[in-house]
């Protein structure tokens, strides 16, 4: 596999994950600061090299605020807003880029100390606003909420079970576990899961991501010259994105953007689902993870409860997801996606030790922004040993 | 120490979405129609984004719905909710073809399910507005 047309020929040339889950002594912008240093002595390079930078989660302007912080005067920027898939989107967006000439290298970072200060991760708030927000706000909606009703409508047209929903939770403790840096790394059952309290309906405390704090962040750039960098080459295969909303008026909320990102993904990269040796889906709740894999196509639609069930997403299983333990168990600090890259990247290079997934050549990152029930986006990268 | 009041988070009565605010005021449920095309909107806009066509009427549809899906939150986020958990945030499908965000009401939580019959309840959230909330549905 060499990558597809338009984004052919790229490569994530460096990464690096932040170690910290609680970092209440540094700032978000230390924490990117920190990780931006990281995944370029990974890559073997220096912030002189970088000429194209992107982030996300610093609000409208934040992007030159970063630029100030680094002391990055890049030719090419991107800070995108589409939820916590932004940087899996941002590989793609980087790629093209540096295809099209505009750049040759770029860095993407990520920070947050979304434990520390105490912030409710994707919560609601705020007046009513304009539509669409104000033909919902006034009646309460949640994120949990939001991902709550499509659990609820996925139960009720398929029989998924909630027994069903908190594998995916024991799964991801599970991998945790041998994951030095995750943030909850004891052992759970699905009776631990089914026991916690209900947040909102049907999804327990459980099913849920925990809020951390932490960072991370990514250097792409050509594959010809990530060759002569330090580390072995981890290639762009293909991607895509997407959004779902509910439109004028009637949406099915268990098709998601997923079934879009990840058709093109798979059609640009040229890869087979059977190809695929691990997956990096963003789980901010279980169900999350349940109907991401049914709309990318690893099973039918309505069968995702079955499918994560007698170990086919643990290590060792046919489909291994999120081995560093995912949200629901290693690391959410509000906007997930940098790490879905991040792992999977370590996975393709043999980097992780007791959680590696043995002769990885390929993964597949998926991320989730927004409200799943509401709006969001999507956001699907494929990736390659070379 | 008492905690503060927190405004509920209400529509403005304004825009593309005035008359269905109005309508929702005098207990009355409207939305506009496509009449190139004939597709119901929801939520109210400018034009219609299926054909672009300006020419939309108005007409009043029928509040008799099913649940489509729901979530009984037990946690809420927005300061205003926060003493009115567990409450059931909801998506209801109306008969005339639409789907509606909403707040279930006048049954325990406990009761809801997924195709539930319901019908509109009128909550005067303020002097000038009116949300649409959803109850059971009386036989
Ligand atoms: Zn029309």
């Amino acid at each position: 596999m060499s990558g597809s047309g338009g984004i052919a020929g790229i490569a994530v040339a460096g990464v690096y994950e932040h170690p910290r889950r609680s970092a209440p002594d540094k700032t978000a912008y230390q924490i990117a600061a920190e990780s931006a240093r990281g995944a370029l002595e990974d890559a073997g390079l220096r912030l002189s090299d970088v000429d194209g930078y992107a982030t996300s989660g610093v609000g409208p302007i934040g992007v030159l605020s970063m630029c100030h912080h680094l002391n990055l005067r890049p030719d090419w920027i991107d800070s995108t807003a589409i939820g916590g898939s932004s940087f899996v989107a941002q590989v793609l967006n980087a790629a093209a880029a540096i295809r099209a000439g505009l750049c040759t290298t770029v860095l993407v970072t990520y920070g947050s100390t979304a434990a520390s200060d105490r912030f409710a991760v994707g919560t609601g708030g705020g007046s009513a606003g304009d539509p669409p927000d104000s033909f919902d706000v006034p009646y309460g909606p949640t994120i949990v909420g939001a991902y709550g009703m499509v659990a609820q409508r996925h139960m009720h047209e398929y029989g998924t079970t909630s027994a069903q929903l908190a594998e995916v939770a024991v799964t991801m403790r599970r991998h945790a576990g041998l994951n030095p840096d995750a943030k909850y790394r004891e052992p759970i059952t699905a009776d631990d899961v089914l026991a916690s309290r209900v947040i909102s309906s049907p999804l327990h405390l459980l099913d849920c991501c925990v809020i951390s704090d932490g960072g991370g962040a990514l250097v792409i750039t050509a594959e010809e010259r990530a060759r002569d960098l330090a580390k072995p080459v981890v290639r762009v295969l293909g991607g895509g994105m997407a959004v779902r909303h509910p439109g004028i008026g009637v949406r099915d909320i268990t098709d998601i953007a997923a079934r879009q990102s990840g058709k093109k993904a798979f059609e640009r990269s040229g890869v087979r689902h059977e190809d695929v040796d691990l997956c990096m889906i963003y789980d901010s709740f279980t169900i999350t993870v349940v109907e991401t894999l049914e709309n990318l196509g690893f099973c039918e639609l309505g069968e995702g409860g079955p499918f994560v069930q007698g170990g086919r997403i643990g290590l060792g299983g046919a489909l291994p997801v999120n081995l560093d333990g995912g949200g629901l168990s290693s690391n959410h600090p509000g906007m997930r996606g940098i790490f879905l890259v991040i792992e999977a990247t370590r996975q393709l290079r043999g980097e992780c030790g007791a959680r590696q997934v043995e002769n990885a050549e390929i993964a597949l990152c998926h991320g989730t922004g927004g409200f799943l029930g509401i709006r969001h986006s999507g956001a699907t990268l494929l990736l390659g040993r070379a | 120490m008492s905690t503060p009041a927190f405004p509920r988070p209400l529509p403005r009565v304004e825009g593309d979405a005035a008359p269905f605010w109005k309508a929702v005021a005098a207990h009355r449920i409207e939305l506009p129609r496509c009449t190139a095309c004939g597709t119901l909107i929801f939520y109210p806009r400018t034009f219609c984004t299926r054909c672009h066509s300006r020419e939309v009427r108005w007409e009043e549809i029928s509040g008799a719905g099913r649940v489509y899906t729901f979530s009984v939150v037990h946690r809420a986020t927005h300061p205003w909710f926060m003493d009115k958990t567990p409450y059931v945030y909801a998506i209801v499908e109306l008969e005339a073809g639409v789907r509606l965000p909403t707040m279930l009401v006048g049954c325990a939580t406990e009761d809801v399910s997924v195709g539930m019959p319901v019908e509109p309840v009128f909550e005067r959230a303020s002097d000038d507005v009116v949300l649409l909330h959803f109850r059971p549905r009386s036989a």
